[in-house]
């Protein structure tokens, strides 16, 4: 008897259901909303909760309880916190550009859920299997540094630019080291679409079967993510005790909620990627040889292991910004140049090489 | 050759006093018994208090509702900034003298520094400093306060 | 530099009076070009309370709360300099205990500013844990503070002719307890800020200061010391028995931010070191002498200098016989130790500027009074 539900089987079923009951165009349109909404429904929850959990762990990190008084043990902290983004006045100021202004937070959080589109959830669950789906990715998600420089140019204010700028330099310059590490897991894959890379993954994870150039390709994509997402140690630009905060210096109320509600879009959807790439997607752990554990293993469903994953990559990232202090502008950008893609660089090439040889554990 | 060797040294270098500082944090959190901070309003039985925290002049009265205190107003003359008002009254006593006695002993809560000069000069120790700290009200008068209880007097001295 | 004649390229930008890292309400104008520092001008005075003019309506013993708020982190030390100042009038010393009993006092406090100083560098750079650790021990101090003298910030408790109360039964045990615990958590701060190496290459090499300039700034303390000018006031006026303890006046001579940095991380454990010989040592005997009701000071001139945590504090009062003084005069080390920025600052970019100020360790009311 299958004792692990399969998620494929419940979306066939409402998929004929609907098509049995309406026309098949309205049928195929309402099944495009529906999964729209969906995602995004899933991906606010995911934002929601990551904004408990991070000050919950920050609070255990400094000695000390973390939110407790807004609904039991603080759960309902992030839905009071939207509450008041909610109510307050989404101020604009008199010399701003007033177009780009308010036009910015949106281009910000589009751009986050565009990436969300290739990201396989389970076996089948996706919202569009193209077959180019990590380039999609990387080419979608520097399109938000158009959206910050907008804010911080439109602020007509001199801490936002200092910021955005700053911020641009910084998304520019880490792309290129992250895309180079996801280029040598695309190599040892073959493909670049994202159920190709994870069905590549079927008899073990690539950072256990690419071995040395996988891990090191792991570690700097779990960096210049980091870097990307403007979080700590990277966060120049938006550093509350040197420059107030940045490009969203002017923001407020809804505006503002929106920024943060993109940041942590992007670090769920960064997360998702290093998930699925390095760590096998939605892929159970398998070892070669030991059937019981392999048996064991398939009952828990995909769509678990996923997510696990997916936090364990976000607690990571949450433990880098409560540790380490902040890097200076040009020593970020020199950790970059000098560092990260030299390293890259010359991980490619070794792992070309291991591709070439068949080299895998 | 010392370049390249230099150039890993200090990316091993980077790596293990991150690493380092990470265990640390990771530490603490995964042991939340070493949590410092404490429920405030829920805590107030557990609270600890010490005896000689600064909180409030009071004028300490025992159970005949006697207190200690002459009307010499050497408080108020060392009170820095006026916190404190000693009103006095002239009666009569039995012999037929007039003697001056304390009326009202008003202390300004809102203007009082806690720095303890009034306790300290004091010559018959009649005021001593209370260690309550829960002084927030919502109006502002009831910061005035008279410290002398109604109907208490002078104890008289033993002879 | 005034603002009218600025450049094409630069453009002023005002770090201003409320800002989460400047330790204070100070407002500091900044000459930008890009990224680079060119110039600097601070702008004071928005904490000033009159304290050396509210001083000449009170008495002596009066007076002495209001330099608890000077430079409120080291309030003991502010607080022991105007009563040693006003024994040096009255011609008496303080009996053998007192001046132990403020020795010990002095020394923690010394050790709970430069904590408080270590978790708010943290916070400027960007790190928030530090902060709560260095906390901890803190607290445990506030904590023997609250026990004997009353307060956690703004203690009364030294006052010419002693102190205020002896002290708790339970101060001996409890600071040999913070010692032990301090002794063991001092490998965090190393593991957290010290040897990081993001830290390291933000502090390393960044604000030098040089011997000469120091001296000529009138820089004392921490600052001078690390660029290797000896100006400790507990080695040369040694005053309340600091000549009977023994430790080491900590010296760098590299001037920048990590020197200023080990250097007050090394006198926290010369700190803790003096306090371990006293704590066994307390002498017995009378804790106080009791002056007068009314003081009244021999007209003339006093001077007296001591070691807060920032530097070297100087009073000097005038006194012309009455019971009020006529006036009181308060040398604080962060009005000299703030004109530091000025050289440091040139050529540095502004995430320097953070780091500076944070090392520099400035309290701005003590500048503004």
């Amino acid at each position: 008897m299958q004792l692990s539900i399969s998620l494929l089987e419940i979306t066939r079923a409402i998929d004929s259901w609907l098509n049995s009951v309406f026309h098949p165009h309205l049928a195929y349109g309402i099944e495009l909303v529906l999964a729209g909404v969906a995602v995004i429904l899933l991906v606010v929850a995911m934002a929601i909760l990551m904004v408990y959990a991070e000050r919950k762990l920050a609070g255990f990190m400094q000695l000390r309880l973390g939110p407790m008084r807004v609904g039991k043990w603080g759960t309902m902290q992030a839905v009071a916190d939207v509450m008041k983004l909610l109510l307050k006045e989404c101020l604009t100021p008199t010399n701003s550009d007033k177009l780009m202004f308010r036009v910015a937070p949106f281009v910000v959080t589009i751009v986050s859920f565009m990436t969300l589109v290739p990201i396989a959830f389970a076996k089948g669950i996706q919202l569009w299997d193209i077959n180019i789906g990590v380039f999609y990715i990387t080419a979608v998600s520097s399109l938000s540094v158009i959206g910050i420089l907008m804010a911080g140019w439109s602020s007509n204010n001199k801490y936002s630019l200092l910021g955005a700028m700053r911020s641009g330099a910084q998304i520019v310059s880490y792309e290129l080291s992250g895309g180079l590490a996801l280029i040598v897991v695309v190599m040892m894959s073959g493909t670049l679409s994202i159920s190709g890379i994870v069905q590549a993954q079927a008899d073990g994870w690539w950072i256990i079967k690419g071995h040395i150039p996988v891990i090191i390709a792991f570690v700097t994509f779990v960096i210049t993510s980091t870097a990307e997402l403007n979080r700590a140690p990277f966060d120049l630009a938006e550093a509350e005790s040197e420059l107030t905060a940045g490009y969203h210096t002017e923001y407020s109320g809804m505006q503002f909620a929106m920024f943060f509600l993109s940041e942590y879009t992007n670090m769920f959807v960064l997360s998702m990627v290093a998930a699925t790439v390095f760590l096998g997607g939605w892929m159970p752990f398998h070892i070669a040889g030991l059937d019981g554990l392999n048996h064991f293993m398939d009952y828990i469903p995909g769509i678990v292991w996923f997510f696990g994953k997916t936090f364990f990559i976000l607690f990571l990232i949450v433990w880098f910004r409560w540790t380490f202090p902040r890097l200076r502008i040009d020593q970020l950008l020199k950790l970059e140049w000098k560092y990260l893609l030299p390293v890259s660089i010359i991980n490619v090439l070794f792992a070309a090489f291991i591709a070439l040889m068949g080299w895998y554990l | 050759m010392n370049s390249i060797y230099q150039y890993f040294r200090a990316i091993w270098y980077g790596f293990s006093s991150l690493w380092k500082g990470m265990m640390l944090t990771g530490h603490y959190l995964v042991h939340p018994k070493k949590i410092l901070t404490q429920q405030y309003p829920e805590n107030r039985d557990t609270l600890y208090i010490p005896e000689r925290f600064q909180g409030e002049v009071v004028l300490p009265h025992d159970e005949n509702n006697e207190h200690l205190c002459t009307g010499c107003t050497i408080c108020e003359m060392n009170c820095p900034n006026g916190s404190i008002k000693i009103i006095t009254r002239s009666v009569e006593t039995p012999e037929g003298k007039k003697k001056k006695e304390l009326d009202e002993w008003v202390y300004h809560l809102g203007l009082c520094t806690f720095c303890g000069q009034c306790i300290d000069a004091c010559p018959q120790n009649a005021i001593k400093m209370d260690n309550s700290f829960e002084h927030s009200v919502y109006d502002r008068k009831l910061l005035t306060k008279v410290l002398n209880q109604p109907g208490s007097k002078l104890k008289s001295a033993k002879k | 530099m005034e603002t009218n004649d600025i450049k094409h390229d630069e453009f002023v930008i005002n770090v201003g009076p409320q800002h989460p890292s400047t330790h204070g309400v100070l407002r500091l104008e900044l000459w930008l070009d890009g990224e680079e520092i060119i110039d600097s001008k601070p702008h004071l005075g928005y904490i000033h309370r009159g304290i050396e003019k509210m001083s000449e309506a009170l008495g002596y013993k009066q007076f002495i709360y209001l330099t608890s708020r000077m430079d409120y982190l080291s309030a003991h030390i502010n607080n022991q300099a105007c009563s040693l100042a006003i024994e040096k009038g009255l011609q008496i010393e303080a009996p053998a205990r007192a001046q132990v009993i403020r020795v010990l006092m002095a020394e923690l406090t010394r050790l709970a500013s430069h904590q408080l100083w270590w978790g708010a560098l943290g916070l400027d750079l960007g790190a928030v844990s530090p902060f709560f650790y260095a906390f901890r021990e803190r607290e445990m101090i506030l904590e023997i503070f609250e026990e004997t003298c009353g307060s956690r910030l703004t203690m009364n408790y030294i006052t010419p002719g002693g102190v205020v109360n002896d002290l708790h039964p339970d101060f001996v045990r409890k600071v040999k307890v913070l010692i032990e615990q301090l002794k063991g958590n001092l490998h965090e701060y190393y593991q957290l800020l010290t040897g990081n190496v993001i830290f390291q290459a933000r502090t390393r090499g960044v604000g030098i200061l040089s011997a000469e300039d120091a001296v000529s700034l009138g820089c004392t303390g921490p600052v001078a010391r690390a660029s290797g000018v000896k100006c400790d006031v507990r080695k040369l006026h040694p005053y309340d028995g600091y000549d009977k303890v023994e430790f080491k006046e900590v010296l760098n001579d590299k001037g920048d931010n990590f020197a200023r940095y080990w250097l007050r991380i090394e006198e926290m454990k010369q700190s803790i070191y003096i306090i371990e010989q006293l704590i066994d040592n307390i002498p017995e005997g009378s804790y106080r002498e009791k002056l007068k009701g009314i003081v009244k000071l021999p007209a003339g001139e006093y001077y007296q200098r001591v070691e807060t945590a920032r530097g070297e504090l100087g009073v000097y009062l005038v006194s012309d016989g009455k019971k009020e003084p006529y006036r009181v005069r308060f040398r604080t080390p962060n009005f000299s130790n703030l004109n530091a920025l000025r050289p440091m600052m040139k050529g540095a970019k502004i995430g320097d500027m953070v780091s500076m100020m944070a090392t520099l360790d400035l309290i701005i009311p003590d500048i503004d009074r």
